[in-house]
């Protein structure tokens, strides 16, 4: 395209965390994105790690580049006029990744996959490195007409794009292809999808500064055939290929590119939805004492899929090129644009599978408003969507229809926001036997910073004694427990419809953030999604090592509804902090705005605890051994938790010594009462909310009966509904992985 | 010219042993002859490899004991102030400054070892844990006369409080400066 890569982020996919495969696939995985990405010198930024029993025969391996570049340098794949020379430049052809595309990632997995190993493409980052610079240099130079990168189908793909998309023809003669393996034949030369190659187009008066540019970066580049006239009646030009003299290839390239068959595959919602979405996670029991809900805290907060992420993330480069602001666990990465100006992009990726099981058209949007919502709680402009839509296999009709619903649910949602989405990426059948994984539609989003300086991080800040911020919930939290981390981790289950997902308010909500962060009225902000707000207090809190006193508020404190409160994953919610004097500006600009507030505590910068006002108090290192334990544990190199930095950097280089908790024998009411009701004078808690909350708390459509809190039997057909999230274990112990859109290319088209 | 730092980074790939290759390129000709005239000298991460490759330093750096790439921010505490890259620190000082490598794993044998501490020539060493296995927590070196530096964490990244986790490595580029025209820290 004629950009600068400037940074990489990854949404992996694995199977259930204590798994055995998983803990042999896991590590492979993070060391190959790891060693190309930090080889290559791009920082990674962020990404997702998640596990799922659905994902344990295919494993989903997505990876998202950012570049940069003016816009008067963008290049085009069109191999436009005849006579210019048609040059191959990169890495020498070999045999790796004949017929990637078709048998790898166009196949579900069997018994026999294990013969489908020669298929995979070995990578090389150097070699990468030297024809991204060997490119960028060419188009400074403006030594080419056109330029495609070789990814799925070769050769075969990118001569016949290139001319097609011109409209012209092709003469090659493949004998020159420089190869690995002398005794290649024509349709594997043809077929391989050897990584680090650029198909470039190039005028002949141009060619021997091409060649000369090459070899200054130390890659092969051969002129392989030349571009060819449209016939004179009008009609495209012929791609003719010959090998050794012998005609190999005759076809209008057009034939290949654009006269594919359409699919009009026969779709059909899944037979076990109605079942499924009937067996609603809100008639699950939920912890209703003080004790059951610190438990529930700390359990959560160690579950795989919410604990810290530090041992995959802290394999990556995230400093290199020195323009990082924000890098996971943060919601958005950060990359400044520009020194001058301070101008920078926030990107942030997201995709609920369990959600779009239950419902892929709504899972979507939902994947699609957490991720603009990600964006936009670190001040950003979100102006573009980009998606990798995983599923099984389309034949089968259910697949289908989930993958049409999902296709449905993001062209509706960036309609909605008023954002295009600019690129994307399809992998079907990522299925193991006729277990199809999870529907996985994994959305990016893109946002603008005017100035990096003012992006809003998500840690709560340490401020000097006596002082602090106030905590306030944006947005409205309901009962809304299907498809939740909780519901997942606690019982296993996976049933009813999940949160409801509301765009125009997902839009209010971010330009509402935009504005607040321009002008100074927050100190973090933390989008509340998996694991709800319990996750975003420990994970603010952990960030910098600074605690929090919350009270919840008067129609979330009986029975079980305090647990709701923090467990409930209802979309368009933000946790933000707002320093002291900005409180009435800031609720002011919601009001305008029409975003529901709620003020629910501050920040307790010399705590070192989260305390929620009745209910319990954590410290800050039972909660950090908590959520860092986890992966060590699972994957190796258990290590103390680092508590160093969370100490380094309030400021102070000094190691923390191991704080001991409270006693618990304090009561909580004395400790937070008081600050809380004094840090707000001018706030009324209830002056957001349109609504009284208890008629809120029910979602139209979801007849919710548990103002108790009482736990209730589940009453749907959990029997049917169980076996039909039930992975595949025995088939997916004798598989490879696959990786899904892999750095190198799309696999799919 | 009046000094040189050799970056961070994978010299040719380093497919084979870390700045194994790099150690041969033909600027390293010129480096090394500057280095034993005196120019200060700072590698860093794959400079420090390829200063140790080179014979400018001794010893060498092998795979992270735990065998995986590590980013964090660590904390160091600047052991000799005595060095063209840190004469601007106090000695004892702890800084905070990002390592992020796969094989930053210091090892020499015991006798170097030794002589190197007896010198006073272990710049720098890992505080509050070792990400990398190093022998006795070294992080950064420098040869007898004190104008070359190998140091495996970057301090190029704690430049800036927008995308560093501190200021702290400015020091080691006030130093050299300190160190050539005598300018105040």
């Amino acid at each position: 395209m004629g950009a600068r890569p400037v940074a990489v982020m990854d949404p992996l996919r694995f199977g259930a965390a204590d798994h055995p495969d998983t803990a042999r696939v896991l590590p492979g995985v993070v060391a190959g994105v790891g060693g190309y990405g930090n080889c290559l010198g791009l920082p990674n930024i962020g990404g997702e790690v998640v596990f799922d029993p659905c994902y344990q025969g295919n494993p989903l391996v997505n990876a998202l580049c950012l570049g940069v570049l003016p816009v008067d340098r963008l290049q085009k794949k069109e191999a436009a006029g005849p006579g210019n020379v048609v040059v191959l430049m990169g890495a020498r052809t070999g045999r790796d990744g004949i017929g990637g595309v078709s048998v790898l990632a166009s196949a579900t997995f069997d018994e026999g996959s294990e013969q489908r190993r020669p298929s995979v493409q070995v990578g090389d980052p150097f070699m990468e490195k030297l024809l991204i610079e060997a490119c960028l240099e060419l188009y400074d130079a403006e030594l080419v007409v056109g330029i495609q990168d070789l990814g799925g189908a070769g050769l075969t793909c990118a001569l016949t794009e290139t001319a097609a998309s011109a409209g012209t023809g092709m003469r090659v003669w493949l004998e020159r292809v420089p190869l690995r393996e002398a005794s290649m034949e024509p349709h594997e030369i043809l077929a391989s999808e050897s990584q680090e190659r650029m198909l470039l187009v190039v005028a002949p008066d141009k060619l021997e500064a091409v060649l000369k540019t090459a070899e200054k970066w130390g890659v092969w580049a051969t002129a392989i055939g030349e571009v060819t006239a449209p016939s004179p009646d009008g009609q495209p030009g012929r791609l003719v290929i010959t090998w050794r003299d012998q005609l190999v290839v005759d076809v209008p390239p057009g034939s290949l590119v654009d006269d594919g068959p359409v699919y009009a595959r026969p779709m059909r919602e899944p037979a076990d939805l109605i079942l499924l979405q009937a067996d609603r996670a809100e008639t699950l029991p939920r912890p209703s004492t003080p004790e059951a809900l610190r438990e529930t805290v700390l359990r959560m907060i160690a579950s795989p899929n919410l604990a810290d992420k530090t041992w995959v993330t802290e394999q990556y480069d995230r400093y290199v090129l020195g323009n990082t602001v924000l890098a996971q666990p943060e919601d958005s990465g950060v990359i400044r644009i520009d020194e001058r100006s301070g101008l920078g992009v926030a990107l942030s990726l997201d995709g609920n599978g369990r959600y779009a099981r239950l419902d892929p058209y709504q899972g979507t949007k939902l994947a699609l408003a957490e991720a603009y919502r990600n964006v936009a709680v670190t001040g950003a402009k979100p102006i573009a969507v980009t998606n990798c839509l995983n599923f099984g296999s389309p034949e089968d009709p259910a697949v289908m229809w989930q993958f049409a619903e999902a296709v449905r649910g993001l062209a509706d949602g960036c309609l909605e926001l008023g954002i295009p989405v600019t690129g994307g990426n399809v992998s079907f059948y990522n299925q193991t036997g006729a277990a199809a994984i999870h529907p996985t539609p994994v959305v990016g989003v893109l946002g603008v910073l005017d100035d990096v300086a003012e992006r809003v991080p998500m840690g709560f800040v340490p401020r000097p004694a006596g002082d602090h911020d106030q905590l306030f919930l944006l947005g409205e939290t309901h009962v809304e427990l299907s498809g939740s981390e909780w519901a997942w981790v606690t019982h296993e289950h996976l049933g009813g419809i999940p949160p409801q997902v509301d765009l125009a308010r997902e839009r209010q909500l971010a330009e509402l953030l935009a504005e607040a962060a321009r002008v100074g009225h927050l100190s973090s902000a933390h989008d509340l999604s998996d694991g709800g707000l319990a996750q975003g207090l420990v994970e603010s809190s952990l960030r910098r090592g600074v605690g929090a006193r919350v009270a919840l508020p008067e129609h979330f404190a009986g029975g079980s509804m305090p647990f709701v409160f923090l467990f409930s994953e209802s979309a368009g919610r933000v946790l933000v902090s707002v320093p002291r004097g900005h409180e009435k500006a800031f609720t002011a600009l919601c009001a305008e705005r029409s975003v529901p507030w709620e003020f629910i505590g501050v920040t307790d910068p010399a705590g070192d605890a989260l305390e929620v006002h009745g209910q319990f108090r954590i410290g800050l290192d039972e909660l950090r051994a908590a959520h860092g334990a986890t992966l060590p544990r699972l994957f190796g190199g258990a290590e103390a938790p680092q508590v160093e930095v969370a100490a380094t950097r309030t400021g102070t280089t000094t190691v923390l010594p191991a704080t001991a908790e409270r006693p618990v024998g304090v009561d909580p009411a004395q400790v937070a009462a008081e600050p809380i009701a004094e840090a707000a004078p001018d706030v009324a808690p209830e002056a957001g909310r349109s609504a009284p909350a208890e008629a809120q708390a029910t979602p139209a459509g979801q007849p919710e009966a548990t103002s108790a809190g009482q736990p209730e039997t589940e009453d749907a057909p959990a029997g049917e509904t169980r076996a039909a999230r039930e992975p595949d274990d025995t088939s997916g112990d004798s598989t490879s992985p696959t990786t899904g859109p892999a750095a190198g290319g799309p696999d799919q088209r | 010219m009046d000094a040189v730092v050799l970056p961070g980074g994978f010299s040719y790939g380093d497919y084979l042993r870390c700045g194994a290759i790099a150690r041969f390129a033909p600027v390293m000709e010129t480096v090394v002859e500057a280095a034993r005239g005196g120019m200060p000298v700072l590698g860093i991460c794959n400079g420090f490899q390829i200063l140790c490759e080179a014979h400018l330093l001794p010893g060498a750096l092998t795979r992270n004991q735990h065998l995986h790439f590590r980013n964090r921010d660590q904390v160091l505490r600047i052991e000799t102030t005595g060095t063209a890259w840190t004469n601007t620190f106090q000695s004892g000082q702890e800084v905070l400054v990002p390592v992020k490598n796969g094989e930053g794993c210091y090892v020499a044998d015991a006798a170097t070892l030794d002589r190197l501490e007896a010198e006073g020539r272990v710049v720098a060493r890992y505080v509050g844990g070792n990400p990398n296995g190093s022998q006795r927590d070294i992080a950064a070196i420098t040869n007898e006369a004190g104008n070359v530096v190998g140091i495996m964490p970057h301090p190029e990244h704690a430049v800036e409080a927008l995308t560093g986790p501190s200021l702290d490595g400015l020091g080691f580029f006030t130093s050299v400066l300190k160190h050539l025209v005598g300018a105040p820290a």
